[in-house]
């Protein structure tokens, strides 16, 4: 049990220290959603009319609607990196060094997902700050309130990551996944648009959005945000953390021959 | 009998890449497992490490089987891998430390095993540099005082010296004999006969078969071992 702890303080110490070897990571990683809500939403607010709907009380702007969905964006971007270092480390060797611990492989993959989630909440909560800083403030108490919310998302996203990433066998296939995961998550969600704006320009696309796990993980984000409760956003994203971890797991199973060439 | 593999087979898909290979490796002693590229070395490895499954046979470590108890074989087992394995950015220090916390070592326990292994390779002037300052040579020895740290039975390293120079070649192949000569079993992979000693334990893989198994004058017949190899495998050595 020890050995488990010391093992996973480790493992997050040293996804610390790479992203800190890595400043302009960090800096990526906060321009673009800074970018998507100065200058993105402040263009969007005259033409997107948004009406009251939960967890909002009263009218709100197009910036504050976004804030949840950009939040969601430096996770499921993070996710992906961590899945890009991770492909990359298997490419490097590093990852059979990690996986020749002997400790249960779910434990060692489990606290790589620990890692890299740590890091996606720095920057989460680095943006709510500059946001705040712009004049985009919201409930006080949804600063706490929104943790577990993004700890339950981080997770979700880095266990996506790290399926993907025991599937891609090279770092070349990166791009794809770029093209084919973020990009279709990001825009076929709750993240820029609510559902129901979607529903009238297509039913179809609505419901596409309606099944993303993203729109889930973004709309527990905004709930927490509001010390709302919405379980049903819970329960899926919940439900697609099991199912992406177990995926991973899979992946990295032995008898698949993870480190086939 | 410190590391002992019994009719191993393992196939990528229709390929087959080791067919029922058999052998042990004794402590104290120096096995080199020599087969040109291509022979089922690293496939090999893969098998002995844990990281792919075995189609069929057993490994054991110390006595304990890998499949039944990964974790208590694994612990027991030294691996140096042909790619280097160290994160460059990280100091030799911090990288061994990575290493011995996943071992569950920390603190000043850690400390003292990251020393006294550093000693053992001559690299104690190195702990603070970063990986990626280091040359080939000493980057290997790095990952051979990693292997070390938890004190294994058996040392598993394959093609360690790929892409050094010939001096650093010589003198890590003969400091891992040292090593052996210690009492640890060592595991040795290459396709270069000079790498082999006289009084070695020989073994040679070829096309996923293990043609040979003994001492090496044994094997050879007393010819030139680079002859010999080269008659069995049809290969330049």
């Amino acid at each position: 049990m020890r050995a488990a702890l010391i093992a996973l303080r480790a493992i997050v110490a040293r996804e610390a220290l790479r992203f800190i070897h890595q400043r302009e990571r960090f800096i990526a990683a906060l321009v673009r959603p800074l970018v998507w809500l100065l200058v993105f939403a402040a263009g969007f607010r005259a033409a997107l009319g948004l009406s009251i709907t939960p967890p909002y009380q009263t009218y709100i702007t197009y910036e504050i609607y976004i804030v949840p969905g950009l939040l969601g964006m430096i996770l499921l971007f993070n996710g992906m990196q961590s899945s890009l270092s991770l492909v990359y480390d298997r490419e490097m060797g590093s990852m059979k060094v990690l996986l020749t611990a002997p400790l249960p492989r779910w434990w060692l993959l489990l606290s790589k997902l620990l890692g890299s989630t740590a890091i996606s909440i720095l920057q989460a909560y680095v943006f709510l700050g500059i946001a705040a800083a712009f004049g985009i403030v919201l409930p006080a108490w949804g600063y706490v309130a929104v943790l577990p919310a993004l700890v339950l998302a981080g997770l979700m996203l880095g266990a996506l990551g790290l399926a993907l990433s025991s599937f891609i066998k090279q770092l070349e296939n990166f791009a794809g996944v770029m093209n084919f995961v973020i990009f279709p998550m990001f825009f076929l969600s709750s993240a820029l648009y609510p559902l129901w704006k979607m529903a009238e320009s297509s039913r179809l696309l609505h419901d596409i959005c309606a099944v993303n796990p993203f729109t889930h993980a973004v709309e527990l984000i905004r709930f927490a945000l509001y010390l709302d409760w919405n379980g049903a956003a819970l329960g899926w994203t919940v439900l697609a953390t099991g199912v992406f971890a177990a995926l991973a797991l899979w992946g990295y199973d032995p008898a698949r021959g993870m480190s086939r060439r | 009998m410190t590391l002992s593999v019994a009719g191993l087979s393992y196939a990528y898909g229709a390929k087959q890449a080791l067919a029922d290979v058999s052998f042990a490796a004794q402590p104290g002693r120096f096995t080199a497992l020599l087969g040109p590229n291509g022979a089922g070395k690293s496939t090999l490895f893969g098998l002995l490490a844990g990281l792919l499954r075995p189609g069929a046979g057993r490994v054991e470590v110390a006595g304990h089987d890998m499949a039944r108890a990964p974790r208590r074989a694994l612990a027991q087992m030294g691996i140096v891998f042909q790619q280097t394995t160290l994160d460059l950015d990280l100091t030799v220090r911090q990288n061994l430390r990575y290493f011995a916390a996943l071992r569950g070592l920390a603190g000043r326990a850690a400390d003292a095993r990251i020393d006294a292994a550093l000693e053992r390779l001559g690299m104690v002037e190195r702990a603070g540099e970063k990986v990626r300052a280091l040359n080939g040579g000493h980057r290997r020895r790095t990952e051979i005082a990693r292997a070390l740290l938890h004190e294994p039975a058996v040392l598993l390293l394959d093609e360690p010296t790929v892409g050094l120079d010939a001096a650093s070649r010589a003198a890590i192949t003969a400091h891992v004999h040292d090593l052996a000569q210690d009492g640890l079993a060592v595991l040795w992979a290459t396709h270069l006969t000079d790498e082999v000693g006289q009084g070695d334990h020989l073994l040679v893989l070829h096309q996923g078969h293990l043609l040979a198994d003994g001492g090496v004058g044994e094997v050879t017949s007393g010819a030139p071992l680079s002859d010999y190899f080269l008659g069995v495998t049809g290969h330049a050595a």
